[in-house]
């Protein structure tokens, strides 16, 4: 599956407008973490709008890809995605966090289809696809299992007890990106408890690894389409991203892992977001 | 005396010639048939393959039988992810490992979102015997019955345990079963009914002053001390109460209407277990004395296991005192 300049061009628009919206939805939540759903919007963009097999009438679809968010916390960007690519109407994102919504603050699919999975505690998620892809495979079937997870998380066990079985296990239709962003709550994670090498350990797990750009589309869909091709081992897809990305003022700064913008704050961001960092004039935007 | 519609065995009296078997053979054979019935059934184990009896299936069924190796969070998490596809997977370990290391696992994937996994909770209780305190999980009941959404069974035999397997493939939703290590008397047989949810009367005694319950193979004790009260005048209602959750409390109010004392009796921390759970139920309907066989608040150690039932207090004649005990309150 390669992709053309003008459907770049697409994902990236796309992109900008998940940005916009998780902005909103932070700032009406009043809680929730922006780094990591701002840093990962490219990822999330080039997935539900170029590379899923999925239907947004038919969330369940039996024939869909499943795309597992391990690191739940990040999901108002998956809501955003989802909202922009149909799966509900845009104003219910506004419901974030809220009593009584779909979108809680960390994802359950019985609330909401099209999650997949529930996830926020960390760790679980490699395994949770894993089973997927293991129940998929024994059945013949050819869907792809994708699962997204954050840097920090890999310090879990969990997580290396789910690389052991997939990389045994041979899951060659497990595609897994690791949202390299470098923070967590407590600091960056070189100083909390450093992963490197990283690229090294899932190597010897059995993992087909890739490192990437998680900002270029270019990159992230010609890394699925080198999973893709693997025939007997799991992918790990490391995608190195920005936190906050898009909004120069917190690029980088783990202290908006967990926090949203307040509305002064956000009145700031979605000029940026809305005016493509500036490149775009206010009067045109 | 035995309640003859529970069509038990007829020799859950005669020591010398009475059956015995353990529930976790009980699990074995019971995967065995459910994976026969349905081909949506998986057996997934971490590294215990054989004490937790799933062997058997793994020999019938070697495309099914899933190896995890020792690694119990991932045994849950994966378990979580297959039945996602409509896989149907039992998951089997020591009950000290699972649910004792992945609590969270189960409570997250597994409870909350539904799942359709069956926990297999192996080696249960200090009757495991000489591998101590580490191996004896004595709090599982308490873990698995607080989450929402998951089924609590504790079977008594090998029989009714094979029954328990059968009824979870059958149900929809995560289920934690109970099973023991050690061979236990038989008290069931092919023919007593086993609904999940449904206590039923294993003896009743004409006048009842005292309602026994027992889960799991404490039931025989039970069963014994009965006799033995009965012998001393004492009649007696016992209650098999295999589910922990959904709480059978038609069976419970029906009994605390007969009787005025109950005594619990099973093998697990009095804190939070079956007990517990029907003290819980009665304060709210019908307060009665009440007296607990379990563990007190303490961890087990290495012995043979049944000096260690003895030494914890749950022997029959340590049944036969809390009865006295709670008869004496009334």
């Amino acid at each position: 599956m390669s992709i053309t300049k003008e459907q770049i061009a697409e994902v990236e628009s796309k992109a900008r407008d998940i940005r916009e919206t998780i902005i909103e939805m932070l700032t009406e939540a009043k809680s929730g973490h922006t780094a990591g759903p701002l840093g990962m919007a490219d990822v999330f963009s080039t997935f539900y709008f170029h590379i899923l097999k999925h239907n947004a009438n038919d969330p369940d679809w039996e024939e869909r890809d499943r795309l597992i968010l391990s690191n739940g916390h990040i999901v108002p960007v998956r809501y955003a995605t989802m909202a922009h690519a149909g799966y509900f109407p845009l104003k219910e994102v506004m419901t974030l966090r809220k009593f009584g919504t779909r979108l809680q603050g960390h994802p359950e699919p019985d609330r909401l289809p099209g999650l997949e999975t529930n996830s926020g505690p960390l760790g679980s998620g490699l395994s949770q696809a894993a089973g997927i892809a293991y129940g998929l495979d024994m059945d013949g079937k050819e869907n792809y299992t994708y699962c997204l997870l954050s840097d920090g998380e890999l310090q879990a066990g969990n997580t290396w007890e789910a690389a052991m079985f997939a990389g045994v296990n041979k899951l060659n239709r497990l595609i897994c990106v690791i949202d390299r962003n470098n923070i967590q709550i407590n600091g960056m994670t070189q100083d909390v408890m450093p992963l490197e090498p990283l690229a090294d350990k899932f190597k010897s797990f059995g993992f087909h690894v890739i490192e990437i750009d998680g900002h270029s589309i270019k990159e992230i869909v010609a890394a699925v389409d080198e999973g893709k091709a693997q025939k007997d081992m799991p992918t790990m897809i490391i995608a190195k991203t920005v936190p906050g990305k898009g909004i120069p003022e917190i690029e980088g700064d783990y202290t908006w892992h967990g926090k949203p913008p307040t509305p002064e704050e956000a009145e700031r961001f979605l000029k940026i977001v809305r005016s493509c960092g500036g490149r775009v004039t206010e009067e045109y935007s | 005396m035995l309640n003859t519609n529970a069509k038990l065995s007829e020799k859950v009296f005669d020591p010398e010639n009475v059956k015995a078997g353990s529930t976790r053979d009980g699990f074995g054979h019971g995967v065995v048939e459910a994976g026969e019935k349905d081909k949506n059934v998986v057996v997934m184990c971490a590294d215990l393959m054989e004490s937790t009896r799933s062997h058997w299936f793994n020999e019938k069924f070697p495309d099914r039988y899933i190896e995890m190796g020792v690694a119990e969070q991932n045994l849950a998490s994966v378990a979580a992810g297959i039945s996602l596809v409509g896989k149907i997977p039992f998951i089997a370990s020591y009950a000290a490992f699972s649910p004792g290391r992945n609590n969270e696992q189960i409570r997250t994937l597994i409870s909350l979102k539904k799942a359709n996994v069956k926990i297999c909770g192996m080696h249960a209780g200090v009757s495991v015997g000489p591998d101590g305190a580490t191996h004896q999980q004595l709090e599982d009941i308490a873990l698995m019955r607080v989450q929402p959404n998951m089924i609590v069974l504790v079977p008594s035999d090998e029989e009714e345990a094979r029954k328990a397997v059968i009824a979870a493939a059958e149900y929809e939703g995560p289920v934690y079963i109970r099973f023991g290590r050690t061979s236990t008397p038989e008290i069931t047989t092919k023919d007593t009914p086993f609904e999940i949810g449904k206590a039923f009367r294993v003896w009743e005694g004409k006048d009842p002053v005292v309602g026994i319950i027992a889960s799991g193979p404490f039931l025989h004790s039970a069963l014994v001390a009965a006799k033995n009260l009965k012998e001393k005048g004492i009649e007696s209602i016992v209650l098999n109460l295999h589910t922990i959750k959904p709480l059978d409390t038609k069976a419970l109010l029906a009994l605390s209407n007969e009787v005025g004392a109950i005594v619990t009796v099973e093998e697990h921390q009095i804190a939070g277990g079956m007990g517990s759970t029907v003290a819980e139920y009665l304060a709210q309907v019908k307060p009665m004395p009440m007296e607990f066989i379990g563990v007190k608040d303490r961890f087990g150690q290495s012995g043979n296991p049944a000096e260690l039932i003895e030494h914890y207090g749950m022997g029959v004649s340590h049944i036969e005192s809390a009865v006295r005990k709670a008869l004496d309150r009334i």
